[in-house]
């Protein structure tokens, strides 16, 4: 029995009508072929697939389209159009923090979500926010770099700006 | 791989979503963060004809104090057992093993009554919750029952909850004064299953230890209470003596599982290393 779900995807309202069984990353991919969501174990382990439903981190194979019905889903895509995380990805090309390129749209995900709450975290901190997410190249230590050199750009942009203010 | 289909539905009340158990001739599977059930759909390892999502009942949800108990609703993801601040001081245990469950994004979806009803044998919730001597709230066609902890968990994978009943809540006793806790775990990788874990609460008196409750997991078929440990350390202080003797006491409360990978010895062995690590760093709650 097939299902009519409502739900916004990106900022768009998405209709479509699935099977109970697609998961929400079938549905981005399939459905609405945005194949930035990656498909790596299908079971929660690897973070590949981290999409922003309601606002927080969760893994798309592990959610049901039919469950995300009424929700806000936020993909790689809509975080890349938007702006919000150019800093973190130009970090990540400088800091040579991907290579083959498959793990990093999941560790972009944890690494804005950890961002997001937390403006100033520690190595340690950071590598908790991302142990969930494999990455098979690189070995974890230039994602963390990348992640801590945007922490503090951010930081530092923001003392310029407060010391402008200041000084008006 | 892709689970194999099923038909859905989202129930709106408890006795919605037994009714829909019941008329599913009992093939369906309760969804609450889904985040044990849908793996093993992936997996194959079942293959319901209908899944109920609890997720959107009232009952199940919330977080509340009342009469000395902290009561909290089956749905409670485990993001809130790290982060709520009733959860923190009523139920420290909870608190204290968030850190240890899974990873940040699982911790988002995954529920306390989803870890507890699953009852992985590794996992951390229902260790910490037969130490803290919780009772689970159970709805069936008949009614209402509290079942405490002890005896919830049954098996691997088994638990007092037969099948179409609905884990309601969990239930906590309030710290007393001079409370203390203690969790810690060994795994190969950060977030990984336990090879061995352990939740300790007690109360520090002049007198020395009271109400030692200790519950070891990954070390059987369900959380193991270690009662000869427990008897060790009632009414001493802690100290290196008591601790070895809580340590010794382990060979006769665990009977733990033998496979070629991880001897029983080698677990017995991690189980008190373990024990004696919580126990040397317990922390005052209340």
């Amino acid at each position: 029995m097939k299902a009519d779900i409502t739900l916004t995807v990106n900022g768009e309202a998405v209709r479509e009508t699935v099977e109970p069984r697609t998961s929400l990353a079938d549905l981005l991919r399939d459905n609405l072929r945005l194949t930035g969501t990656h498909l790596g174990c299908e079971m929660g382990a690897c973070g590949a697939c981290l999409v922003l439903l309601d606002g927080v981190p969760v893994h798309a194979c592990l959610v049901l389209a039919v469950q995300a019905d009424g929700q806000k889903v936020e993909t790689i895509e809509g975080l890349n159009e938007s702006g919000q995380i150019e800093d973190l990805q130009k970090t990540f090309h400088d800091r040579n923090a991907l290579q083959c390129g498959f793990c990093t749209n999941g560790m972009l995900m944890s690494a804005h979500a950890l961002l997001a709450g937390n403006s100033d975290p520690s190595r340690d901190e950071i590598r908790d926010a991302l142990s969930g997410n494999y990455c098979r190249c690189t070995g974890y230590e230039a994602i963390v770099d990348a992640i801590s050199a945007t922490a503090e750009h951010r930081l530092s942009a923001e003392r310029r700006l407060s010391k402008m203010k200041g000084a008006q | 791989m892709k689970s194999p289909a099923f038909d859905y539905v989202r129930a709106e009340s408890v006795a919605d979503a037994m009714s829909a158990y019941a008329a599913a001739d009992g093939d369906a599977v309760y969804l609450s963060g889904g985040h044990s059930v849908m793996p093993s759909l992936a997996l194959r390892l079942q293959a319901p004809a209908l899944l109920i999502d609890l997720s959107n009942i009232a009952a199940l949800s919330g977080i509340s104090l009342d009469d000395g108990w902290l009561r909290i609703g089956a749905m409670t993801r485990h993001v809130q057992a790290l982060n709520d601040p009733l959860i923190a001081v009523h139920a420290p245990l909870f608190a204290a093993a968030a850190p240890f469950v899974a990873h940040p994004a699982i911790r988002n979806r995954g529920t306390l009554g989803g870890s507890l009803a699953h009852a992985d044998p590794a996992s951390e919730f229902p260790a910490a919750a037969v130490a803290m001597q919780a009772e689970l709230e159970i709805a069936s066609s008949q009614g209402i029952r509290r079942v405490p902890a002890d005896d919830f968990f049954v098996d691997i994978y088994e638990t007092a909850i037969e099948p179409g009943e609905v884990l309601l809540a969990i239930h906590v006793p309030s710290p007393v004064a001079g409370q203390v806790i203690g969790f810690d775990e060994i795994a190969r990788r950060r977030g990984d299953y336990a090879m061995v874990g352990a939740a300790v609460q007690a109360v520090s008196t002049d007198a020395g230890l009271e109400d030692v409750s200790i519950a070891l997991f990954s070390v059987g078929n369900h959380p193991v209470r270690a009662r000869k440990a427990q008897a060790a350390l009632t009414g001493r202080a802690i100290d290196a003596a008591a601790i070895a003797d809580a340590q010794a006491a382990l060979e006769d409360d665990l009977n733990p599982p033998d496979d070629p990978q991880f001897p029983a010895s080698m677990r017995l062995h991690l189980a008190r290393v373990l024990l004696g690590r919580v126990l040397a760093n317990l922390e005052a709650v209340a």
